[in-house]
């Protein structure tokens, strides 16, 4: 590892995961943090927790800004454990200086979010740091969660499992690349972020059997099936021409040399259940606005254990990697 | 009508049912020629397009491919980017460069290291965004880390013009600008004492597509009349490198050696005459490049004509700036990938000491080198 921390330490892939590893797990050591889910179970498994911090710059974009993220991304987390966002924190950092007008806007937003959500902000805590201290404005939020349904973990992935994607991917990415200085690309990308509870409550109250749900923020779709490859020692099989990216994001990824699969998304998620309920489970997304293109995108086998291949329309098989380093165009 | 949208421009390149009947032409091209091909594609482009898209899964046994020596953020050597990290911490220096170059190690780290150390580097998507930059620090010099083949030189020399005629007085380059014959030709002709005990497998060059836009396919007359070795210039699309590979196994079977161009959308033979002006306007050739795997290339660098010395960072920052030699990594063999003798897994440290996260030799570092495009994408032939 660096003496110092470099942004690639924060991309979710490959340099994420060591630093996780070897500073925070090494230290806090415990049996449910090993565990590594998007929130940890507590309470004899009644309920779940989990907290998130939101630093997006910038702070509006195409499709949402950083106060809805803060809600999505925490509520989401708890909903990829089948459980019912209720209770949140939330904690708020401010640089001397930022509009007023700008921060109850944010806040507007993220009321509007805990109420898809069904949540409440219990307690908080609002900093002000000078100039410079922070990029205008960090927001952390804390949730807790009601789980509806027991034994959702993205260690227990096997052969029954057919996996599905609920939305086309790497729209948040894409549009936050987008968005920044120095980009002028006109289009109609839009983020992706969105509350995902309604989706699940809907997917459990049908019966669907879900082995595992995560909703692929940081490292993408890649690093999800990666994470399920690995703890689960099985190999996952992508049909590459399954993954439903849209002509916008596609044609960022032209432009920067990136691929979809790698991109964030903040209201896309993927889910590993029982092949047999793959089509239910498939049309009762497709019946949500925020499901509409989910697709069948992977079968789960044992030819590389560990391992995420993708497969080509034309035959040929490569590995679909964890992203490495930060996310920077290639030069030519 | 519609307008034409991106996809448009590559969808019809990546088709799988093209892809599948150029599989089959040259499938019978290559029974018809029954010997192995070694296919060098120069290109760190279209060794990521080979490995993306596992062209080499699709291919005969008897079609082998070494990769090549071009991608400009592989092969810049430590010497190089020991400059930039130095430039990077002098006062009042703000540092730019293209993509991934950030992430390329030198002697005392990469420029992100430095970046996490309090430098002010940052990364453009054209050399031009150096205006606006400079625009809003006036106190500040602004340094442009020149990388890149001929395709990235007409926008240094761009941006330089712009620079001279609006009077800028505080945008500087460090130019590491390099070019493409050259060096193929150093890889047959291996002049290097260094690397002296080679010899070379190339048998036909895939020539590179970008650079050739701007150079034209004349750069590349001298392999097949001088050496007899055929050239295709390629598109980086799948469908084209497959069409390139089968003009030249069909070249064996007609007995020619011909340069050929199969990217006929954009490159001609004489390429685009204006940015070669402006280009020969402000550079000129260094005598020698060393490149990192590969040593000393004689007439492969450029730099910019003694007329401009009051841009040159390197020559303002002549004091500072450091001037040793310093030896590629002793374990790594990139150096026989690039001519072709070795695989990047025959390597002692492939995946273990040297991965892309922590890149030991040149072929690791940028997607478009050998070693990190089987990394990346795995090798499951």
């Amino acid at each position: 590892m660096t003496k110092n921390i470099v942004l690639a330490q924060g991309n979710g892939g490959e340099e994420n995961g060591e630093l996780i590893s070897k500073i925070f797990y090494k230290h806090f050591k415990n049996e449910i943090l090993e565990k590594s889910e998007d929130a940890a179970i507590i309470d004899g498994g009644r309920l779940a927790f989990t907290t998130d911090s939101f630093t997006v710059s910038p702070i509006f974009f195409d499709g949402g800004d950083i106060g809805k993220l803060s809600i999505c991304g925490t509520c989401n987390d708890l909903a990829m454990m089948g459980a019912k966002p209720t209770y949140m924190t939330c904690a708020v950092i401010v640089e001397e200086g930022f509009a007023v007008a700008d921060l109850e806007k944010i806040v507007r937003s993220m009321k509007k979010e805990l109420d898809i959500n069904g949540a409440m902000i219990v307690c908080g805590d609002t900093k002000v740091v000078p100039r410079g201290s922070v990029d205008k404005i960090f927001i952390n939020t804390t949730g807790v969660g009601v789980v509806q349904k027991r034994g959702i973990s993205s260690n227990c992935v096997t052969q029954a499992d057919t996996i599905i994607i609920s939305n086309q991917i790497g729209k948040h990415g894409a549009t936050i690349f987008a968005n920044r200085e120095g980009m002028e690309f006109s289009s109609a990308l839009q983020s992706d972020c969105t509350s995902l509870w309604p989706l699940v409550e809907k997917l459990l109250d049908e019966g669907i059997q879900i082995t595992a749900m995560r909703d692929a923020t940081r490292g993408g779709v890649a690093a999800v099936l990666n994470e399920w490859a690995k703890q689960s020692k099985v190999c996952i099989e992508v049909n590459e021409e399954a993954l439903p990216v849209s002509d916008e994001v596609r044609g960022i990824c032209e432009i920067l040399g990136f691929e979809a699969y790698n991109l964030a998304n903040e209201g896309t998620f993927v889910l590993a259940v029982k092949s047999e309920d793959a089509n239910k489970a498939l049309e009762v997304l497709q019946g949500f606005e925020e499901g509409h293109y989910a697709a069948i995108i992977a079968e789960v086998t044992h030819q590389y254990d560990g391992r995420v291949v993708l497969l080509s329309a034309w035959g040929s098989k490569r590995f679909m990697d964890l992203p490495t380093g930060e996310l920077l165009p290639r030069i030519c | 009508m519609s307008s034409l949208q991106l996809k448009d421009l590559y969808d019809g390149f990546r088709d799988p049912d093209v892809i599948k009947s150029f599989q089959k032409l040259i499938a019978r091209e290559a029974e018809k020629l029954n010997r192995t091909v070694n296919i060098m594609e120069v290109c760190g482009g279209h060794t990521h397009t080979i490995m993306k898209y596992g062209l080499a899964q699709l291919l005969p046994s008897t079609i082998n491919f070494i990769h090549g020596p071009g991608c400009p953020v592989c092969i810049m050597p430590k010497e190089r980017v020991d400059h930039a990290y130095v430039l990077s911490q002098q006062s009042d220096v703000i540092l730019l460069t293209l993509g991934d170059m950030i992430k390329v190690p030198g002697s005392h780290g990469s420029l992100q290291d430095a970046r996490a150390k309090g430098a002010d580097v940052r990364f453009v998507y054209s050399p031009m965004d150096a205006l606006k930059i400079a625009e809003e620090n006036p106190d500040k010099k602004i340094i442009f880390f020149a990388i890149g083949f001929e395709t990235t030189t007409p926008m240094s020399a761009a941006l330089l013009d712009v620079v001279i005629k609006r009077g800028i007085k505080n945008i500087f380059f460090h130019i590491n600008h390099v070019t493409v014959p050259e060096v193929m030709k150093e890889l047959i002709d291996s002049r290097d004492e260094h690397v002296n005990s080679y010899d070379h497998r190339i048998d036909a060059f895939i020539g590179p597509a970008h650079v050739s836009v701007i150079s034209g396919s004349k750069i590349y007359e001298i392999f097949p009349k001088h050496y007899g070795i055929p050239v295709v210039v390629s598109g980086f699309e799948p469908v084209d490198v497959m069409e390139a590979i089968y003009m030249i196994i069909k070249q064996f079977n007609e007995g020619r050696s011909d340069l050929e161009i199969q990217y006929k959308r954009l490159v001609t033979h004489e390429g685009n005459l204006k940015a070669q002006a402006l280009i020969e306007h402000y550079f000129e050739k260094v005598d020698l490049f060393k490149w990192r795997g590969m040593g000393n290339v004689p007439n492969s660098g450029l730099k910019l004509r003694e007329e401009f010395a009051a841009f040159d960072a390197e020559v303002l920052y002549k004091e500072v700036l450091p001037y040793e030699e310093i030896d590629d990594h002793k374990l790594c063999i990139c150096g026989d990938i690039l001519r072709g003798f070795a695989k990047p897994q025959e390597c002692s440290v492939f995946g273990t000491a040297c991965k892309p996260s922590s890149p030991l030799g040149s072929c690791m570092v940028s997607s478009e080198g050998a070693c990190a495009a089987y990394y990346k994408y795995g090798n499951l032939l």
